[in-house]
């Protein structure tokens, strides 16, 4: 059975969660705090915790009822006058800009969303590598910092860094081709 | 000079290189090993495919200084709860 262990929470999944939530809320300061009133939210009710699902499973649970609750907050604010209207079957509307564009829209939202599923699986596999090596390979690889800075924060020469990184990229090619190319 | 690499640093030249810090002449003699070495190939290959599925994946990381601010206050309140 899954236990908790909130202390790690943020060193193992802030990035995961980070991925969900900035492609569904596009906005970087909401995503943060969603993300911190969703590890919150998880502390208070971890007696819930039956141990069916992941840690993960069970923290994206709570995150996207936090989304749905960002929606309906800033929906609410609009006070509720927005209608649809789909003139797609009649024969003379429909020129609306936003109606026209549905489908080249629809098209990148979906590409995004297969993107930000890859980005997710990505995630995952790197959870599964040391807390150091993944914390590195992140810097490395995803914040683009220099190798010089790396080495200084975490107190490693540059051999060792590039070590790191070599054994990093092995094991998420592996895992990635188990599970994303299959 | 060395003018053959040998595998393990035709992997760490290799490596670099995924970051754009492999110098030119370190290049060279990467295609030179390559050629006539086939695990190393099939390194390259499968390294070059893993940079370019990584930036398609458009990842973010959350900023460290949030991370460290979350994780500070999270830890706050789990000593909260444990205190009875």
């Amino acid at each position: 059975m899954e236990t908790l262990n909130a202390n790690l929470w943020v060193d193992k999944y802030a990035d995961y969660l980070y991925n969900y939530t900035i492609v569904r809320v596009n906005n970087v300061e909401v995503a943060q705090d969603l993300i911190s009133e969703t590890f919150f939210a998880a502390l208070k009710s971890k007696d819930n915790f039956k141990g069916e699902a992941s840690e993960r499973t069970w923290l994206i649970s709570i995150l996207k009822r936090k989304i749905i609750d960002y929606y309906r907050k800033i929906n609410s604010k609009k006070g509720r006058a927005e209608v649809h209207i789909s003139y797609k079957n009649e024969e003379n509307g429909g020129d609306w800009l936003e109606e026209n564009a549905a489908d080249l829209l629809d098209q990148n939202a979906e590409d995004k969303m297969e993107n930000s599923e890859l980005g997710l699986v990505i995630l995952e596999c790197l959870e599964k590598l040391p807390k150091q090596q993944a914390q590195i390979f992140k810097l490395k690889t995803v914040e683009n910092y220099d190798t010089e800075a790396i080495c200084k924060e975490f107190n490693i020469s540059s051999s060792n860094l590039w070590v790191i990184i070599h054994r990093a990229r092995k094991a998420l090619a592996a895992c990635l081709e188990e599970n994303w190319f299959n | 000079m060395k003018y053959f690499l040998n595998c393990k640093n035709a992997a760490h030249v290799c490596d670099k290189a995924q970051y754009s810090e492999a110098g030119m002449l370190s290049k060279l003699l990467l295609r030179i090993h390559i050629f006539i070495c086939q695990r190393c190939r099939g390194y390259v290959k499968q390294n070059t495919k893993l940079t370019n599925t990584i930036n398609a994946a458009n990842l973010h990381t959350l900023c460290p200084k949030k991370k460290q601010s979350i994780k500070s206050k999270l830890r706050e309140e789990i000593q909260k709860q444990q205190r009875p």
